[in-house]
């Protein structure tokens, strides 16, 4: 097998003596979509920030393609390949979609500042080719309409979407979302699923994603992990997991389980 | 050598002695900052007014047959109105609409509309202000130690203590801390938000009108700008002990007034006259500039971060 | 999209030719004896007066972090470039007067430039108030070294006396030349602004954790910008030093700072025609309330406030003024070139693109 997209080996990180993940292990393939879960507080968010560098490892190492990641900064990790999408939706608020869409695309104009200043011919061109993918991204979530609207103006499923659209500007290789459908109603639930399937199919790119609405985790990913208390409790293929009695509980609580935490 | 030592001492007690009245206007500060998280630049004008105050007030209070210290009354009460319509005209529209920038905007306008209008009822110039207090020197040995020293050292001590206590254990000081830890969950519990901060502007005024008639007590002067530097190390000190920290305005303050005296007094002499006296204003903001890189939350006070 | 090239390339003719007009203007006004020195003076003040606001802006509007320390890069410019200056003429280095004053004024941007690096990179690791407070600090620093520099004191260099005004400087500012310089600072930002760069920084003034998710370097686009402020607030200095031949370091205090950021405020975080606007208004008005100076300040401050509080993103809030747009309403009032498809899109970043121009 080729080296996977991703591969995070014994990942942990430690707030003044609070473990919060510990020992996470994961490897993404090429275009696979795998599901992050767990009840609130187990960790995931936290995955996330390690993954894009918002946070540094305090244990363990992980990689993209091959390339070890730790130490790297934020700008450093996206750039290399990783992007992500925000719990709390953070866009650039006060400008247009498609200029949220540019913004992610920086990394691929080539003309420096003496092309801007002089509005060389190198600008026209780049700047004129960006358009027009960024209408082209933007068309693949139903957003090309919107293009010129200020972004704190759209609706919120469209506010998802964009961010979605933004991640992907960047030319990741691995995409992060974090709870895409939360707020959602189960049409634009719906809707993003199919989006969702399409950057996959289309792309080819490798997804993880952090999600709260079970039937859509069950329906597209292929591979699931859980999180408990910053510990993979378990992890496999979706039926596998929705039978895991250790999920269950996780989830639900079991009398034994409480008692034991309240010991601890 | 014994001389030096004398010399030394009085420099200390000297920067004790500024350094309580930046401990009373850093508390302002730092009172304020804690609640809604506003630098409230007008801050050190408050003093300003305060001393004006003292100036109109004290002839009045002597031919009334009273002790001049009494005109701190009539002075609090001016700040306090004074602080509480500066936060509700102009902090609370501003906050409830803007960002912070447009908030600290509004203060350092506020700043300057107290420093022009006195300038335009008073005049730019210096005037002198009536003796308030006289107290003898006390003398230990050789060493002398001015009376005012004394009194204003030990009236931030008091105050000091006072307002912790006040902070820690009155419904009302519980309610402060409350809404400074988050305001949401306060009006939750039933507190009243809006109260609680013009409670806060009105003791942090007040406090400035107590560091006017301290200051003034030493420095018998007031003009319209008095309040601009004096209030500007105040905040250094208040950052410095840890904004949001009622002890860290205390340990700021006098650290900040001592290591002024001691600048003031020895910097010549020792770099060999590279850097001089005169440099005393920018070793003080050379201090706020490292404790903001190496530690921004200041000596007592809590870090933030911000939750991704 | 040839169609919407031409028309770029038309509004940026419309402006050069909007921006000559002006120049003519004021040629014809000052060669025909019209306007008397003090006049002149007053242009020369209100190009200051720009170069010093649109570069703030450029960093409280645009990239979205309140300075107020930009006088003591104005500072730093101008006794850098006049002690240059003299430097030059102790050394009997003989050039042109145009030719020293372009080089000594640029020698002072650089100079401020270098500093807006050193000062950037530490200070812009803090946000908001932090940031706000920390250039304060260093602006006063910078007061208070200037003071006590004694090359920078008296007569200057070797005959440099400590705390006292810095005199003597060659007044080789003409205000043609420093015309020109104004119509280039602006263009220089406003180019800046409207590239991938511009959005870059705008990015970062929404949000800095997206920005950076994006792929931004936020360290590295902030001092960017820090140091383009800092370089234009070092010319702009530059021409004040060789304008009025004396300097004070009281130039450097932070009251002088704020003067510009309530420039900045008053036209509008992130416009640049907001700026130029409100520079020249805020220059010429205090001149004709001569009577009532003494309450300048109160004013500006009564106004600030009522500003923050009923249009706290300034009077022209983020909008630019364009002079082929304007014309375009006039030829074409029912807007007959839309803004649909990228046609319309391109050629609405090309009419912005220009309006700098009508108001130097």
């Amino acid at each position: 097998m080729s080296e996977p997209i991703l591969r995070a080996e014994h990942l942990g990180i430690t707030f003044g003596g609070l473990k919060a993940v510990s020992d996470f292990n994961m490897t993404i393939g090429k275009g696979e979509l795998v599901g992050l879960i767990g009840p609130n507080g187990a960790g995931k968010t936290t995955v996330f920030n390690l993954l894009t560098g918002v946070y540094q490892p305090t244990e363990g190492e992980f990689f993209l393609d091959g390339k070890r990641m730790n130490g790297k900064k934020t700008y450093q990790v996206v750039r290399a390949g990783i992007a992500r999408t925000f719990q709390n939706i953070r866009l650039f608020k006060q400008m247009t979609v498609e200029e949220n869409v540019l913004v992610a695309f920086n990394e691929s104009f080539t003309y420096k500042m003496g092309g801007a200043i002089f509005r060389t011919p190198r600008f026209w061109k780049q700047e004129s080719d960006m358009h027009a993918k960024a209408i082209d991204l933007l068309r693949i979530f139903n957003l090309e309409g919107l293009a010129n609207t200020e972004a704190a103006n759209l609706p919120y499923g469209a506010q998802r979407k964009l961010e979605i659209a933004r991640a992907l500007a960047t030319g990741m290789k691995l995409l992060l979302l974090d709870e895409p459908a939360a707020g959602m109603n189960p049409t634009e639930t719906e809707d993003l699923l199919n989006c969702i399937n399409t950057i996959r199919d289309r792309f080819g790119i490798a997804i993880l994603l952090i999600e709260h609405d079970m039937s859509l985790v069950m329906n597209v990913c292929q591979r699931i992990q859980v999180l408990d208390y910053g510990r993979t409790i378990a992890s496999g293929l979706p039926e596998e997991i929705a039978n895991n009695p250790q999920v269950i509980s996780a989830y639900l609580g079991s009398d034994d389980d409480t008692d034991s935490e309240e010991e601890n | 050598m014994g001389n030096q030592i004398i010399m030394f001492i009085s420099q200390i007690f000297n920067g004790l002695k500024i350094g309580s009245v930046y401990s009373l206007v850093a508390l302002g500060y730092t009172m304020v900052y804690g609640i809604i998280r506003l630098i409230n630049f007008a801050h050190g004008d408050f003093i300003m007014v305060g001393a004006y105050v003292l100036m109109l007030t004290i002839p009045a209070i002597i031919a009334c047959g009273l002790p001049a210290w009494l005109s701190v009354v009539p002075a609090i009460l001016v700040c306090v109105a004074v602080g509480v319509i500066v936060e509700k005209a102009a902090y609370k529209p501003v906050r409830e609409k803007g960002n912070n920038m447009t908030a600290l905007i509004t203060a350092i306008a506020m700043s300057l509309l107290l420093e022009n209008g006195s300038q335009a009822v008073f005049g730019a110039d210096y005037q002198t202000i009536p003796t308030i207090i006289q107290i003898p020197s006390i003398a230990i040995g050789d060493l002398k130690i001015d009376g005012a020293t004394i009194v204003t050292v030990l009236l931030g001590i008091i105050i000091m203590i006072a307002l912790q206590l006040f902070v820690s254990h009155t419904k009302q000081g519980k309610a402060m801390r409350a809404v400074s830890e988050d305001k949401e969950a306060a009006i939750l519990m039933g507190i009243n938000v809006n109260s609680t901060i013009t409670l806060t502007f009105a003791i942090g005024s007040g406090l400035a009108a107590v560091a006017s008639l301290m200051y003034c007590i030493s420095y018998p002067q007031v003009s319209p700008m008095m309040g601009a530097m004096l209030g500007l190390k105040a905040f250094v000190a208040a950052v410095l002990g840890g904004i949001g920290s009622i002890p860290g305005a205390m340990v700021g303050g006098l650290v900040i007034g001592v290591v002024e005296s001691l600048t003031k007094a020895y910097i010549g002499t020792i770099t060999g006259g590279v850097i001089t006296s005169a440099f005393a204003d920018a070793i003080v903001f050379g201090i706020l500039i490292i404790v903001l890189l190496v530690k921004p939350s200041g000596l007592m006070g809590e870090p933030e971060s911000e939750k991704v | 999209m040839k169609k919407s090239m031409l028309s770029i390339k038309q509004s940026y003719i419309v402006c050069a030719i909007g921006v000559v007009v002006l120049f003519g203007v004021l040629m014809g006004v000052c060669e025909t004896g019209a306007v008397s020195l003090y006049v002149k003076g007053i242009i020369m003040t209100c190009c200051i007066a720009v170069i010093m606001t649109t570069s703030l802006n450029l960093t409280i509007g645009v990239l979205g972090q309140l300075t107020l320390g930009c006088c003591g890069f104005e500072a730093i410019g101008a006794y850098s470039a006049a002690l240059f200056s003299k430097l030059l003429v102790a050394n009997g280095v003989v050039m042109n007067d145009t030719v020293r004053f372009l080089l000594v004024t640029v020698a002072g941007g650089l100079v401020a430039c270098i500093f807006g690096v050193l000062i950037g990179i530490p200070a812009l690791r803090l946000h908001g108030d932090y940031l706000a407070i920390i250039t304060l600090g260093f602006g006063e620093i910078i007061r208070v070294i200037i003071q006590n520099l004694k090359v920078a004191g008296g007569e200057g260099l070797d005959k440099g006396q400590q705390g006292q005004a810095l005199i003597g400087i060659d007044r080789l500012a003409n205000l043609y030349v420093v015309f020109w310089i104004t119509v280039v600072t602006v263009v220089l930002l406003f180019m800046f602004a409207r590239s991938r760069y511009g959005r870059a920084v705008k990015a970062i003034r929404d949000d800095e954790i997206a920005a950076s998710a994006s792929g931004i370097n936020i360290t590295y686009m902030k001092v960017l910008v820090f140091a383009i402020s800092a370089f234009f607030a070092g010319i702009a200095g530059g021409i004040f030093a060789q304008y009025i031949g004396a300097l004070t370091p009281s130039m450097a205090g932070w009251l002088q700072s704020i003067n510009y950021v309530i420039m900045v405020v008053f036209g509008g975080m992130g416009s640049l025609t907001g700026s130029i606007v409100s520079a020249i208004g805020l220059t010429i008005l205090p001149e004709l309330l001569r009577a009532f100076s003494d309450y300048r300040m109160l004013v500006y401050s009564v106004v600030l406030v009522l500003i923050m509080i009923f249009r706290p993103q300034g009077i022209f809030g983020n909008w630019e003024f364009s002079l082929p747009k304007a014309i375009n309403r006039i030829f074409y009032p029912k807007g007959k070139k839309g803004k649909n498809g990228d046609a319309g899109k391109a050629e609405a970043t090309g009419v912005e693109e220009t309006k700098e121009a009508k108001h130097e």
